[in-house]
């Protein structure tokens, strides 16, 4: 008997993505004064391993209790529809990105940087350029978490099929398939060269992860997470990746980390998301849900629901996002990129994600009620969230 | 809309030019100074000889396009600077620069010049390529360490240089992973790294230059280079101990 995960919606699952939505936003334009405020100045990991683990939570969640209730192939073809609006995003958001850049580069001449304007070099081969795009080769700047996300997907079939049956065996798997990776350096290619900026095969761990702990991982877990021992590592880990991170902000600092450690931790790697990262994020989980209670009445208050909101519609909140930082880029190259101008283009794109996600609330329940329209049930959003 | 993007641009501007402009201030703050970084082979050639060979292999960015282009480049005024600095020594900058090479390719080829050449100290501007064609990261740490290695085994020290600080092309070129490891790199094999990226970026903060400006004028760009050319020379006399507290080090 496959484990029935619980019916009740968890609401910090949503707050905490909707959180992430917005730092990924902040973190995404470049030089902000507003992004000291994200969690990537304070400790190793970001909004993107919060992303990727609340992702997998849902997507088990969600497609799980279809593959209960539906089968294995509904539930497949779900998936794979999930994976395929996505992927429509990402295009759409690199036209997007392409009408930005194209705009930039033809009102851009200055002879100091002769050389940098080399990158648009692709412009001139849009059949290339096109094709390696569609073929999620060729990734601009900031648009690499899309790409994972549909490779997640596309391997989740089988993934949780395995993680309702054996569900530690699934997650043994995705240790293994992390660890050969590394050995092995396995990565996708990228276009013009290197490969992923996000490795799948190791960001898989995180997603799995979370999906693991959303088909009763989190329970078996919880006797550790609620001792007090887990609680004092957790912050003694979060204290030193924070002492850490210091020192790349105050490098007069960095005479005190001595030579030894610098050899160990460094360099601490994203593309393949570094142990010390995805230790960093447990540590952060682990503090949160020991404060955060699944039903702490703070959760239903309106001045969490702005966050729960682009939470609760993450794949249009996070497009959105995308094309924000790209606009407010656009806004900085040609007016002005001044601190007050960041404050506002940060404060007003927040605005925006938010009222775009309670619009979105807005017309999904309109259109739920009206008659003739599709059952409420076999939506996602509404079952706890996006997958 | 229109009207949101008009206000936006009023609010923009009187921010703008509420930052007051001071082309001359191109002073670095001392944390981004080489630090302890040593020049040990310059401070012997100077001491022994009263002679400096500095071997600069760049890409584009290491010189100016336009009229007496490389007479305004921060070659030329890294040499004037220091002749300036060192009156009893005879100073010698020496270019080597192409456009589009990735580190690796410079690794290779600055094996055959300094085959030829017999500088004090060579610095390395190199990162810009790799960023904006993704090269693996790993892969280009590599490739720094093998240069460095070539260039120490050559008998000369070196100074690493990494990318100019460009707001505009910020979306396009993802600059942090190779500047990253650039440091990184530096701070493993002990040596100094001059941060373009960190002055230039400063620059912009003080407001003493606007690197978002289109402008097709070449002194903005001449400017720019001078300031990075006296920079250079601080540091570096600074890091072979050559005066008696020659650099400008702001607070």
């Amino acid at each position: 008997m496959p484990p029935i995960p619980t019916t009740e919606r968890d609401l910090r699952l949503d707050l905490f993505r909707g959180l992430a939505l917005w730092l990924i936003f902040l973190d995404h334009i470049p030089t902000n004064v507003v992004s000291w405020l994200t969690i990537r100045n304070y400790g190793f990991s970001d909004a993107t391993e919060i992303f990727i683990f609340i992702s997998g939570y849902t997507a088990a969640f969600v497609y799980g209790r279809a593959m209960n209730d539906r089968g294995f192939l509904v539930a497949s073809a779900r998936i794979l529809r999930r994976a395929w609006q996505i992927y429509v995003a990402h295009i759409f958001l690199f036209a997007i990105y392409m009408a930005e850049i194209a705009y930039v580069a033809s009102s851009f001449e200055n002879p100091l940087y002769a050389e940098e304007m080399g990158v648009l070099d692709f412009l001139k081969q849009p059949d290339i350029t096109i094709v390696e795009a569609l073929l999620l080769k060729f990734k601009p700047v900031n648009m690499d978490v899309l790409p994972l996300y549909i490779v997640l997907l596309l391997l989740f079939p089988p993934i949780l099929w395995l993680l309702q049956r054996a569900a530690n065996l699934a997650l043994g798997a995705s240790v293994a398939l992390y660890a050969v990776s590394w050995e092995f350096g396995w990565n996708l290619a990228a276009y013009p060269s290197g490969s992923w900026y996000f490795n799948p095969f190791a960001w898989q761990l995180l997603f799995v992860f979370g999906a693991w702990c959303a088909l009763g991982g989190a329970e078996r877990l919880s006797d550790v997470l609620r001792s007090r021992v887990t609680l004092g590592v957790a912050l003694a880990y979060l204290l030193f990746a924070f002492a850490i991170t210091l020192t790349w902000h105050i490098p007069s600092l960095g005479q005190f980390v001595p030579n030894w450690l610098g050899a160990l931790i460094y360099p601490i790697d994203k593309t393949n998301l570094d142990v010390l990262r995805f230790a960093h994020f447990l540590a952060l989980a682990t503090v949160t849900v020991s404060f955060v209670s699944r039903d702490w009445p703070v959760l239903k208050s309106p001045f969490l629901r702005p966050a729960i909101l682009c939470g609760q519609h993450s794949l249009e909140i996070f497009c959105l996002g995308v094309f924000l930082s790209f606009g407010a880029h656009f806004i900085m190259s040609e007016i002005s990129a001044a601190v007050g101008m960041q404050v506002m283009l940060s404060i007003s794109g927040v605005f925006v994600m938010v009222g775009a996600a309670a619009l979105i609330t807005w017309y999904k329940g309109v259109e739920g009620r009206s008659p003739g329209s599709r059952p409420k049930s076999a939506d996602a959003d509404l079952a706890g969230g996006e997958a | 809309m229109k009207a949101l993007v008009a206000a936006l641009g009023v609010w923009g501007l009187s921010i703008a030019a509420a930052a007051a402009q001071h082309p001359d201030a191109c002073d670095v703050p001392g944390y981004l100074l080489f630090g302890d970084g040593e020049l040990r082979r310059v401070t012997a050639a100077v001491k022994e000889s009263q002679r400096l060979d500095i071997l600069i292999i760049g890409t584009g960015s290491s010189t100016l396009t336009g009229p007496d282009g490389s007479l305004h480049a921060y070659p030329a005024r890294l040499e004037l600077t220091l002749a300036k600095r060192l009156p009893n020594v005879a100073v010698k900058v020496k270019t080597y620069t192409a456009g589009r090479q990735t580190a690796q390719v410079m690794a290779n080829e600055l094996r055959k010049t300094l085959a030829a050449e017999k500088p004090a100290v060579v610095v390395w501007q190199t990162g810009t390529i790799d960023a904006m064609r993704g090269v693996e990261p790993d892969a280009f740490a590599t490739a720094l360490n093998s240069g460095v290695e070539a260039i120490q085994a050559a008998g000369a020290d070196v100074v690493l240089m990494n990318m100019q600080y460009s707001p505009r092309t910020e979306t396009m070129i993802a600059v942090g992973p190779y500047a990253e490891n650039m440091r990184w790199v530096a701070q493993q094999q002990g040596v100094p790294l001059f941060d373009r990226l960190g002055i230039m970026r400063h620059w912009s903060d003080t407001g003493a230059f606007d690197f978002y400006a289109a402008t097709k004028a070449y002194s903005v760009a001449q400017q720019v280079h001078e300031c990075i050319g006296r920079a250079l020379a601080a540091q570096i006399i600074d890091a072979a101990q050559l005066g008696p507290m020659t650099a400008k080090v702001g607070p």
